[in-house]
């Protein structure tokens, strides 16, 4: 009933009664949540509130058992596996930064360009002049062109999070799912990691999970608070903060 | 006095002999069966002789029975086979007991006739010559060669008549195993003639099974009789009741020669209701084997579980472990019989803990110099211990040979008993049992011992225990000792059933991995059910594709199975795997 | 296009180990034909079938690399495809004995004869030319490559799970290939093959081009793998070794990447496996067994996984080992053979290349220290 009302919202990803068990633990339950095209949103909440599950379901590293997983108002996400999923527009940040190491910093940024991926093509194709101009671009916005031609392997680790940030850059998506980006960061680092998604939100929509409430307040944007795989609040930071149940969650028991 | 306890004894063996029971049954041949009684009893009887006035007469018959059968046992040998086949069926309606020796002698072409004297004997191979018995009186006859004696030929239609009439003719014995394979013999090969003996056998008889046995005799007799067709039809009820491969071709012969519509189709339902239960044994028979196969499995398997399945370590040398306690075993037989012969019994028991204590050793030395230099890089890890199983065989082949070693069965791993139409040999039948014991036994020092808290503490998480004070190298090392320990052990049970080689644990890596992988990895009992299942499924297809096909689809099975349920049969889920 | 495919991985380093490899296929050979056998120069035919040997083991060594330098897939069943080849090989030269077999069957080789076959097997036609085994040399094992592959890759088969499938694979194949009845010879396989092409194996002249055949097979497949890895598909893949799912949430379809390389290398194998049975002249299911696939794989990490020259220099340095001690030392063999295994992974994971690499880093290290 609700259903098709729903889908033909224009919310940009769509999560509704989403459930996933392992071993009878339900890491999601239930779970329903809104994004909205150009949105930026933290979610938050205690370590095995579901928030990297979340992320394997909507980038079909892992099925749901039940629920929908709805983007851009037609792609059932729960059908499509990780390739597809990133084709249709959905990028990822992973915790730990995860950059090919045995290759160059321009490499890294080509293998995340968007367009080609056919594996026959490839073999053939060398990057046309639009392409190197794109990269060129990148590595000027990540101010990384003095070590283009240097093994990721051998970048310090905030390097590593910039290059990953130019391959997101690089990939385009319409959605970019972040998971903990400030992790280990100094405090400097972490202010302009703030900035960056900031910048990236005004062309992408953005979903970020994050642990640091410092981080979250300088984003300053809508909070969704999960809890045992269910979403406990929602609102400003202000708001939920302000909510018995999460201080519960955060500082109780 | 004397007298009197000799009295006692003959009736004893009278009344063990059954055979009073049997001439009061006969009906014709009234002279044979006046005669029979002292016959059987004369072993016992003629010593009596002189002693009893009593007995007197009784031994005038039978010096008249013994001339008689002299009579019938030289029609025996002469003229042609057709006089042969006559003369064998007057031997044996003749009943004497003394005539079933004579007439398995001239089965097994061991009758004679004495060129010097016509004597007819028994003549059995003793060293170069062989050694003659009397045929009639059962006495010693001496020693002679071929050259001097003619011996009395037989073709095998005389043989299939001379089984038959044996069988009828031992179907009084005393010896009540004699008596089940005279009812056998004459299930297999049923003749009419014998009817009514066995009619006095059913009689007759106490032992309900030996009972059972003559009836189906009796039945399988019945239907090549010309009885009425009421009879035949119980008789086909009985013989389809017995159910297995003989009583298959008794109805298989009566479908051949009914001429009655009737019987015809009922020995055809019969024999197809006997084709379902042999179907039915078969299958179980398979499970067992299977069973037994699987055991196997488990064994070679379930030490891989712990290295493979809890720590992540793929260890190609794990053949090599089962191979070492193999070897243990051998040498501690061979300890046992140069210096203690009478524990010979024992070696196993000998062997387990050493073999287990030998294989753990040497996993753990494994642990300490390769493995633990290589964690997180198990494609190395696979590598690295494939070079060392190599090192292992050839270690082994220099210091034994590259020959087959001779490993014994202690006595009660030897022989085997009937469960119904199955065949169980003790052998498998510890192995199977050991395998079990083996699996509990590790089941309990995971979940009971400390070093099973620390084991399972390390697989999940390794900072965190390491923080809780565990010494995680060594309860790495202790694991894998355990591991291999347990290879040892399964090497001492597979030293019984495979050929004790250096190649010995190749031939179990990839199944063991197939076993450990199929069940799920880090699930024990994923192991033992992968095992059981993969022993029972290569049984059931080895008959139709054989033994070799057989195993090639099981491993292609497992192929695809794997790219199905990449994670195995209990998958664990979660977190965790990644 | 293909040129500009071709010479798109050609470093220096693989210019000239190319160059290097052609040098040696065309010098002995013509050494073992020009000169005069008492020269000092002259090469015995023997010498040449040993290196043919060598350098189509080197073949397999390179095909081994591609997939598990390069894309990360520890395969313990190259053998298989290798062995498929000289299969392949092995019913070509067959079929070219013709009525000189000892049964003197003009269609039916010798085994065939003595296990009572009416007929040549339906799977036999065609083999009497040498076009079609050509093509089978390339197509069964790749058909084979494509089928497991599309199977473990799909459903993510991975690491070591994928190793253990590819050996079962091959364990499989020799059990199969031991049966008689398969009609390819059975225990003893083939052998005492007269002519390829026309022309008797047993000639030295034979032996030079087959020699010479090894090594120019050897230098393209150097050249094509090396235009694989250079390329755009060579960085994915070499990507999705080091980090598959990243490469799956940037959209990358990581199974084609895998399987193109899986048939590619097993079409390599099947025809390193054809030139090698000619110049041995004998195949048997032996062949397949499991050891043969990870003796393979120990050429190319002594080598340098990887790398393109280091499986070559790995698997003629290890064969050169193995012939020598097999000879002088043969117990000694399976322990050298097994502490080499144990020895490298442990002291030396990038192999012989590596360590030069190491050596060469350090030495720049220093002079790049000097001045400053």
């Amino acid at each position: 009933m609700s259903m098709t009302e729903q889908r033909s919202t224009s919310a940009l990803l769509y999560l509704s009664g989403v459930t996933v068990s392992f071993d009878g633990f339900k890491a999601l339950n239930n779970l329903s949540l809104l994004v909205e095209p150009g949105e930026m949103r933290a979610i938050i909440g205690p370590n095995g509130a579901g928030k990297t599950t979340m992320m394997d379901v909507v980038t079909g590293k892992t099925r749901p058992d039940e629920g929908e997983v709805v983007f851009d108002g037609k792609a059932d996400l729960t059908k499509l596996d990780e390739a597809d999923i990133a084709t249709l527009g959905i990028g990822r940040k992973f915790q730990k930064p995860t950059v090919f190491e045995n290759h160059t910093v321009r490499d890294n940024l080509l293998l995340a360009l968007a367009g080609l991926r056919s594996w026959y093509k490839l073999l053939l194709a060398a990057p046309t002049k639009a392409e190197n101009a794109r990269l060129d671009d990148i590595l000027s916005i990540i101010r990384m062109e003095p070590q283009q031609h240097m093994l990721a392997a051998r970048l310090s680790h905030g390097q590593k999070q910039w290059l990953e940030i130019g391959m997101l850059l690089a990939q385009d998506p319409k959605l970019l799912l972040v998971d903990e980006p400030v992790a280990g960061m100094t405090d400097v680092e972490t202010e302009t990691t703030a900035q960056v998604l900031r910048e990236i939100n005004k062309t992408h929509s953005v979903v970020v999970v994050e642990h640091d409430m410092s981080f979250v307040r300088a984003l300053g944007v809508k909070v969704t608070v999960l809890h045992e795989g269910s979403m406990l609040a929602e609102g400003t930071l202000d708001q939920v903060s302000a909510d018995p149940r999460v201080v519960e969650v955060y500082l109780g028991r | 006095m004397f007298f009197l306890r000799l009295l006692e004894r003959f009736a004893i063996g009278w009344n063990r002999s059954r055979f009073h029971p049997i001439a009061n049954a006969r009906t014709g041949d009234a002279g044979s069966r006046g005669t029979s009684r002292p016959a059987d009893s004369s072993r016992t009887g003629c010593a009596l002789a002189g002693v009893s006035s009593a007995l007197a007469a009784v031994l005038i018959a039978a010096t008249a029975w013994a001339a008689d059968l002299q009579t019938l046992v030289t029609n025996l040998t002469t003229g042609g086979f057709g006089d042969r086949e006559t003369a064998i069926g007057a031997l044996a309606a003749s009943g004497d007991a003394r005539a079933a020796p004579i007439l398995e002698a001239l089965g097994a072409g061991q009758l004679y006739v004495r060129k010097s004297d016509n004597a007819v004997v028994i003549g059995r191979p003793d060293g170069n010559q062989l050694a003659l018995t009397d045929a009639i009186t059962g006495k010693s006859a001496g020693a002679g060669n071929e050259a001097e004696l003619d011996r009395v030929r037989v073709n095998n239609r005389l043989r299939g008549v001379i089984e038959a009439a044996v069988g009828s003719l031992t179907l009084m014995s005393p010896d009540p195993r004699v008596r089940r394979d005279a009812a056998d013999s004459l299930f297999k090969r049923p003749d009419p003639a014998a009817l009514t003996a066995l009619d006095a056998a059913v009689a007759a008889e106490k032992d309900a099974r030996i009972k059972a046995a003559f009836t189906e005799a009796r039945a399988a007799v019945v239907l090549v009789s010309d009885a009425t067709k009421q009879q035949k039809l119980e008789a086909l009820e009985i013989v389809r009741e017995r159910g297995n491969r003989d009583a298959l071709s008794v109805l298989q012969a009566a479908i051949n020669s009914a001429s009655d519509p009737e019987i015809k189709a009922a020995a055809t339902a019969a024999a197809a209701s006997v084709r379902q239960t042999l179907a039915a044994w078969e299958a179980a028979q398979n499970v067992w084997y299977g069973i037994s196969l699987g055991s196997v499995l488990l064994l070679a398997a379930i030490g891989l579980a712990i290295t493979f399945g809890t720590m992540g370590v793929i260890n190609m040398a794990h053949g090599e472990m089962v191979m070492l306690g193999a070897y243990t075993t051998f040498v501690v037989q061979d300890i046992i019989r140069t210096s203690a012969p009478h524990l010979f019994d024992a070696s196993l028991v000998i062997a387990l803990p050493l073999a287990f204590v030998v294989a753990g050793l040497v996993g753990i030395a494994i642990e300490r110099g390769i493995i633990r230099f290589l964690y997180g890089r198990p494609l190395d890890t696979l590598l690295a211990t494939w070079g060392l199983s190599l090192v292992l065989q050839q270690a082994v082949r220099s210091i034994f040979g590259p020959s087959n070693r001779e490993v014994g069965a202690p006595s009660f791993m030897s022989g085997a008993f009937q469960v119904g139409q199955i065949t169980v040999t003790y052998g498998r039948l510890w192995i199977v049992v050991f395998s079990l014991v083996v699996f509990a036994a590790l089941i309990l020092v995971l979940r009971k011992t400390p070093l099973g808290l620390y084991m399972r503490a390390v697989t999940q998480n390794r900072p965190m225990a390491s923080t809780m004070g565990i010494r995680t190298p060594r309860v790495d090392a202790l694991t894998f000792g355990l591991g291999s320990g347990i290879a040892g052990l399964a090497g001492v049970a597979l030293s019984q059933i495979d050929n004790v080689s250096p190649n010995l644990g190749q031939g179990y890596i990839i199944d063991s991995f197939m076993v450990v992988v199929f069940g799920g990895v880090g699930n024990l009992f994923g192991t033992l059910v992968g095992a059981t299942a993969l022993g029972i499924v290569n049984k059931f297809l080895e008959p139709y594709a054989g033994a070799v096909l057989g195993k090639i689809l099981v491993l292609v099975f497992i192929i695809l199975f794997i790219q199905r349920r990449p994670r195995g049969l209990f998958a664990l889920k979660g977190r965790s795997v990644e | 296009m293909i040129t500009r495919f071709l010479w798109q991985g050609m470093g220096r380093n693989l210019r000239l180990g190319v160059l290097f490899v052609l040098a040696i296929g065309i010098i002995l050979p013509l050494l073992n034909q020009l000169m005069p056998a008492s020269s000092a120069l002259y090469v015995p035919a023997w010498v040449l079938q040993l290196i043919g040997k060598y350098l189509s083991f080197a073949s397999l060594a390179l095909a081994v690399d591609l997939v598990w330098g390069f894309c990360g897939i520890l395969t313990l069943g190259h053998a298989a495809f290798f062995a498929l080849g000289g299969y392949c090989m092995g019913m070509y030269l067959m079929r070219q004995i013709g009525s000189r077999g000892q049964y003197g069957n003009p269609l039916l080789p010798d085994f065939m004869v003595f296990l009572n076959y009416k007929e040549l097997p339906w799977f036999w036609h065609g083999f009497d030319q040498f076009w079609f085994a050509a093509i089978m040399i390339v197509a069964v094992p790749s058909l084979l490559a494509l089928a497991l592959g599309w199977f473990a890759f799909r459903s993510r088969v991975t690491g070591v799970y994928l190793s253990i499938i590819t050996q079962a694979m091959t364990f499989a194949l020799m059990l199969a290939f031991f049966r008689n009845d398969m009609g390819l010879g059975g225990n003893n396989g083939m052998t005492d093959f007269k002519d390829i092409l026309g022309f008797s194996v047993q000639a030295d002249s034979t032996r030079a081009a087959l020699c010479f055949a090894s090594a120019l097979v050897l230098a393209i497949f150097l050249v094509i793998a090396g235009a694989v890895v250079g390329s755009r598909f060579g960085k994915a893949l070499t990507a999705v070794r080091d980090a598959e799912s990243r490469m799956r949430f940037l959209g990358y379809r990581v199974e084609g990447y895998k399987l193109f390389v899986f048939v590619l290398s097993a079409a390599m194998a099947g025809v390193a496996g054809a030139l090698y049975v000619p110049q041995v002249g004998i195949i048997n299911p032996s062949e397949f067994s499991p050891g043969n696939s990870i003796e393979a794989v120990l050429w190319v990490a002594v080598g340098g996984r990887g790398t393109l020259i280091g499986p070559v220099i790995g698997a003629v340095a290890v064969n050169f080992g193995k012939t020598w001690l097999t000879g002088a030392l043969p117990e000694v063999w399976l322990f050298a053979l097994g502490a080499l295994f144990i020895a490298v992974t442990l002291f030396l994971p990038r192999g012989i290349v590596g360590l030069w690499a190491q050596i060469r880093n350090r030495d720049t290290a220093r002079k790049a220290k000097v001045p400053a």
